[in-house]
């Protein structure tokens, strides 16, 4: 196997353990939309997990860069491009009660319908999307 | 106090987890997603592993236990209906990840990078999900 597999690999374990924490001893989701849309819309104490939560993820790289895994040097898509995918990202992860971790991870951990039809719908949906970019348009 | 240092240590996991997986680089993300083209299979990896985890993780760990292990609920969605909420917001939300490359959670972890890029599309996502909460 690649030893770029096995990277991806450990860092999908890692993914997979903090989600587990975050449910074992909160009793909570690792949905990053959910937990992000939860805390910019309050900061009241019962909240502040959801920030604490955020803090860790920004940052974790600059840990993480200890030990030689970086964050990326460059976007390889344009600033208006990127602008607009943003507003589509957050626009569609809440009003679909989740994103690649909360319904991706979570939700199909849980076996739940819902997560389950909803990741196979973002999937393809993203799949269709470069396609048209990349083979279509481009 | 110890809910929220759990907090804070399942948030630096999961960002050292995107990271190590290079989930936060929107080159590969897009190469994963461009299986007409030159097709980069690495993130099918990165959810192997993360349910790997979360599903033996959740049925042997969580499931029996009634309360948490810091002594407080469990909040699991109860929700099992497919409503259109669900299919059009997943649907916008794969668009946009694949014009970008980019999910909330290597959005979020891209910052401590600084680079302007990943800081426009952070503040555009936020402002998507507050419209979002006015149709909701």
């Amino acid at each position: 196997m690649e030893s770029i597999y096995l990277q991806a690999f450990v860092g999908g374990l890692l993914i997979g353990a903090a989600a587990l924490i975050l449910m074992l001893f909160n009793g909570r989701i690792a949905g990053i939309s959910g937990i992000t849309h939860g805390a910019i819309t309050s900061l009241a104490t019962e909240n502040w997990w959801r920030w604490l939560f955020l803090v860790g993820l920004i940052v974790a790289p600059v840990i993480t860069a200890l030990f030689g895994y970086g964050l990326p040097t460059s976007i390889p898509v344009d600033l208006e491009l990127l602008a607009i995918a943003g507003l589509i990202v957050g626009f569609g992860t809440h009003y679909g009660s989740g994103c690649t971790s909360g319904h991706g991870i979570c939700g199909i951990g849980r076996l739940s319908k819902r997560s389950i039809v909803a990741t196979c719908t973002f999937m393809l949906s993203a799949i269709v999307t470069v396609a048209i970019v990349n083979h279509v348009i481009g | 106090m110890k809910y929220n240092l759990t907090a804070l240590f399942a948030g630096l996991l999961f960002g050292a987890g995107l990271t190590i997986s290079t989930m936060v680089d929107p080159a590969i993300v897009l190469a994963f997603l461009d299986i007409f083209g030159a097709w980069n299979p690495t993130l099918i990896f990165v959810m192997v592993g993360g349910i790997a985890v979360y599903l033996p993780g959740y049925y042997f760990l969580v499931k029996p236990r009634q309360v948490t292990l810091n002594g407080g609920e469990f909040h699991v969605p109860q929700k099992n209906s497919i409503d259109k909420p669900l299919i059009i917001g997943s649907s916008l939300f794969g668009m946009g990840w694949g014009l970008s490359g980019i999910c909330p959670g290597p959005g979020l972890t891209n910052l401590s990078g600084g680079l302007p890029a990943i800081w426009i599309f952070v503040l555009c996502m936020l402002i998507g999900m507050l419209v979002a909460s006015k149709f909701k």
